[in-house]
């Protein structure tokens, strides 16, 4: 078998972060939404973490401590407008929410 | 050896983040989510992560997915209302082929790249070293951080609250 290379680290954040993307484009449940959005964001640490290893610093491991504090303030964020959202709108599909638009 | 670690976790990884995007009702994608985030988080103890593999453990393993998992379960969602509109097949390929060539390009790229040789001594992702930047070089951003997170949490608060 060949040996890991940082490319194989970086690949597998590309397929995660494509799979995220695909999830965003494709769903309409806006909890799954926000799980492919988490996806992307650990994509992206995984890339950072990669990078730090591979030019020897560390502040790739910053930079993914703050993308996780981000990432968690967006999930509480994101979590409460969509409780508040099926509070008055009963619903959890991007679909039918279009009051902005009609 | 490292070898096969590393494609028994990418292949959690991908496995988990596939399922999620895949599996109708949330709560299921919500667990195959968190088997995603530990393989992640193994594949950073790979990269000599210390402090970023304990980070991803516990805030986003724990925290953040039990929150997720704690509302998907509070709204307790019926059949009805997990019913998506369907997407139509033109729709799907497009969707499809725009993530695969994002992916193609990112790869594509990765391939030519050359990348210096890593040289890492065994103190590179201690907790010290981190600690040591977050409070010097990055002093300013992780003031901004928690000052983010503490308008995050009054937020949360006053948008889920009850009204009375």
């Amino acid at each position: 078998m060949t040996p890991i290379t940082p490319q194989h680290f970086l690949a597998l954040s590309v397929v995660l972060f494509a799979i995220g993307a695909f999830g965003v484009l494709f769903r309409r449940n806006l909890i799954v939404i926000l799980m492919s959005i988490e996806l992307m964001l650990n994509a992206v640490n995984l890339s950072f973490v990669t990078f730090a290893r591979q030019l020897g610093t560390m502040d790739g491991h910053v930079a993914a401590f703050f993308v996780m504090a981000l990432a968690a303030a967006e999930a509480g964020i994101g979590l409460a407008i969509l409780v508040m959202v099926f509070r008055n709108r009963a619903t959890v599909q991007a679909d039918d929410l279009t009051m902005m638009r009609d | 050896m490292e070898a096969v670690l590393f494609y028994v976790f990418a292949a959690m990884a991908v496995l988990g983040a596939l399922a999620m995007v895949s599996l109708r009702n949330p709560l299921s994608g919500a667990f195959s989510l968190v088997l995603t985030m530990v393989a992640l988080a193994a594949l950073y103890a790979m990269l000599s992560a210390e402090f970023v593999f304990v980070l991803q453990v516990l805030v986003y393993a724990g925290a953040i997915m039990v929150l997720i998992i704690f509302t998907i379960m509070l709204l307790n969602l019926d059949e009805h209302e997990l019913k998506e509109t369907p997407v139509s097949v033109p729709r799907f390929v497009v969707m499809g082929a725009a993530s695969a060539a994002l992916a193609a390009v990112m790869i594509r790229a990765l391939r030519t790249m050359n990348l210096p040789r890593a040289v890492t001594d065994e103190t590179f992702g201690s907790i010290e070293g981190i600690g040591r930047m977050m409070l010097g070089k990055y002093l300013y951003a992780f003031e901004v951080i928690s000052l983010v997170l503490l308008v995050a949490v009054v937020g949360v608060v006053l948008l889920a609250r009850r009204r009375v």
